[in-house]
């Protein structure tokens, strides 16, 4: 099976001020279909750094990264822009979502920058809406919604476009347990359901306990990789 | 994403801000309106000082002492009746040429007078100039010839001595000499800024003598066409050069002070669009401000539209658009406040106002120009953002 997401030997240099910082060094690792993998490690271990790789946001300084199984270093920025869109879904901590805008638009939002019509996109973003329990609140406004269900309206924002991975970035960090707990939960199903692959980036043990691969970082590098019971 | 769409985008968030939008706009309005109402009063100022020029005749010959050059004094004059009668020889035709001279006097009737300006001249001023009687008769030739003490008066000199009543064959009193009305003006209102309703006209040799002069001020010559106006003119200046070797003098057509007149009108009208085209330029200064602001403050949406998929130049578009959005909509209704001020500066003001299809297009080209000019680095700048740290940005 070809790997969905895919770093090879990858590396992420930062220049400041003259020095280069390594944030990320020799980092190997393979997102496959269906997978449900989380990455844990303290602050500044470079988890974050590899999520953004990951999702095509950032390219490495060395090494290789494959999105869809093209590799981005022969891609312009509005190649990767596509295959961004295409291949992955986002889930951030603070939901990204555009405030003044309606939930059902929020989510249409991916469909935009694929080209397809209006209708047609909030037809979409409704199904979608939907599928995350939100069918009575696809014409609120982020302010108008719970932080579960601003979470919610993500994730489906994150699904619409069908993507092949879902990245989820400290997805309940904002949520009390409660919420959280709904959200990780409606993740797995989606993983489940779908077979959609999901990569949770976290600092929490028992949420990385969930996940059927666990990956540690520190200073940069994947320190282990074992599967869970 | 699809140019179409780009435009909803753009609109979306141009209403999501809609004070923001408003104030951003405020310049673009002021500058637009400004221009168009100062290029519309330009125009009417230059239309209505055609008309009047125009309107006094055609083919018409103006023939002063001294030289057309509106910064030299005036000499005095020097012509007399014995000039008029070698330039009428030349011209070949008696009714083709006009005198005046001309002067204060206070007229009077019964209990009621008027300061006004009371011209001396021929019988033959209304087939020079345009100028049609509304009741009576004009001055006769036989008038002209044994000096009868005659007048014609204008419409408001009328109204003002004899209210409703008819003037003709009534007495007033010019400077203190009783004349015999025997017409009224039709009215014909102000030319070149002279209320033309506000005379009276006698006949020129009566003129001389109550004025208690020899001169006349000034002297028209009606061409039979317009190729014969610039040397039947040379021939005039040469014959009154002759007859006054000390003065100068000079014949001129009305294209000439047309001429004159509309370079002085248009270098007003260059400056104060000048002017309004600087308010302008500050407008799509402010603009792209205002959009420079905004993509700082749109650091996260603008990171998370390109995480879920936007090109550069898909930003770069929406920003640009928003831009040129503010900048056209803000032209439109400076477009329209411009016409609304014209027009009322027409109606409160003698100076009338013509907006002109070119004027408009200008304005709109221009404020559109200033729309993409000033929106492009900001529209760039956006579309360049790293995702990742616009992304993190609060």
């Amino acid at each position: 099976m070809t790997a969905v997401v895919a770093v090879e030997d990858a590396g992420r240099e930062y220049r400041l001020d003259g020095l280069s910082v390594p944030a990320l060094r020799g980092v190997t690792l393979a997102i496959e279909p269906g997978d449900y993998l989380a990455i844990v490690g303290p602050s500044g271990s470079g988890k974050s750094t590899l999520m953004h790789l990951l999702g095509g946001l950032d390219r490495p300084t060395s090494g290789r990264l494959l999105l869809g199984g093209r590799d981005v270093s022969s891609l312009s920025a509005a190649e990767l822009a596509r295959q961004r869109n295409q291949v992955i879904g986002f889930v951030f901590q603070s939901f990204h979502l555009l405030t003044r805008t309606s939930a059902r638009d929020n989510v249409a939002l991916p469909l935009i920058y694929r080209g397809v019509r209006r209708a047609q996109r909030r037809k979409r973003a409704e199904e979608v809406l939907a599928r995350v329990g939100l069918a009575h609140r696809v014409g609120h406004r982020p302010n108008q919604l719970s932080g579960g269900e601003q979470q919610r309206v993500a994730i489906a924002r994150a699904l619409v476009t069908e993507p092949a991975v879902l990245l989820a970035d400290e997805p309940t960090g904002n949520l009390d347990s409660a919420s959280g707990e709904a959200v990780l939960s409606l993740l797995e199903e989606l993983n489940a359901e779908r077979g959609v692959a999901l990569a949770v980036v976290t600092h929490d043990r028992q949420i990385a306990a969930r996940a059927r691969r666990q990956i540690t970082m520190r200073d940069g590098v994947i320190v282990s990789e074992r599967a869970n019971p | 994403m699809s140019i179409a769409e780009a435009w909803r985008v753009a609109i979306d968030a141009l209403r999501a801000s809609r004070l923001r939008s408003g104030l951003t706009m405020l310049g673009v309005v002021i500058g637009v309106s400004a221009v168009v109402m100062l290029v519309a009063i330009g125009a009417g100022a230059k239309q209505m000082i055609e008309q009047q020029v125009e309107g006094l005749g055609s083919n018409l010959l103006l023939v002063v002492p001294g030289r057309v050059d509106f910064g030299s004094a005036p000499t005095l004059s020097r012509m007399s009746l014995s000039d008029v009668d070698a330039i009428t020889r030349i011209v070949g035709d008696r009714n083709r040429v006009a005198v005046s001279l001309s002067s204060g006097e206070t007229v009077r009737v019964g209990t009621r007078s008027l300061f006004t300006s009371v011209l001396g001249v021929l019988e033959t001023t209304p087939r020079v100039f345009v100028r049609n009687i509304g009741k009576g008769a004009y001055l006769s030739r036989s008038d002209v010839d044994t000096s009868r003490r005659v007048a014609v008066l204008g419409s408001s000199v009328a109204r003002t001595l004899f209210g409703e009543r008819d003037p003709v064959g009534s007495q007033v009193t010019i400077a203190g000499v009783r004349f015999r009305v025997v017409g009224v003006f039709a009215p014909i209102g102000q030319s070149l800024g002279v209320d033309r309703d506000d005379e009276v006209h006698i006949p020129v040799t009566t003129a001389q003598r109550l004025f208690n002069t020899e001169r006349v001020d000034a002297l028209a010559v009606k061409a039979p066409d317009r190729a014969s106006l610039t040397p039947l003119g040379a021939r005039i200046v040469a014959e009154l050069r002759d007859r006054h070797p000390d003065t100068e003098f000079s014949a001129v057509t009305q294209e000439q002070i047309l001429g004159v007149l509309g370079n002085i009108l248009g270098v007003l009208t260059g400056v104060l669009a000048a002017i309004a085209g600087i308010s302008l330029l500050v407008g799509g200064v402010g603009v792209s401000n205002i959009m420079l602001v905004s993509v700082h403050e749109r650091t996260r949406e603008i990171g998370l539209r390109k995480a879920v998929g936007a090109r550069p130049r898909d930003i770069a578009l929406q920003f640009l658009i928003e831009a040129v959005l503010l900048t056209t909509i803000g032209g439109v209704i400076g477009i329209a406040l411009g016409i609304g001020a014209a027009q009322i500066v027409a109606a409160l003001t003698p100076v009338p106002s013509l907006v002109t299809g070119w004027s408009i297009a200008l304005a709109f080209g221009v404020s559109a120009f200033v729309g993409i000019v000033f929106g492009v680095v900001p529209a760039q700048r956006a579309g360049r953002l790293d995702p990742v740290v616009a992304l993190r940005s609060e």
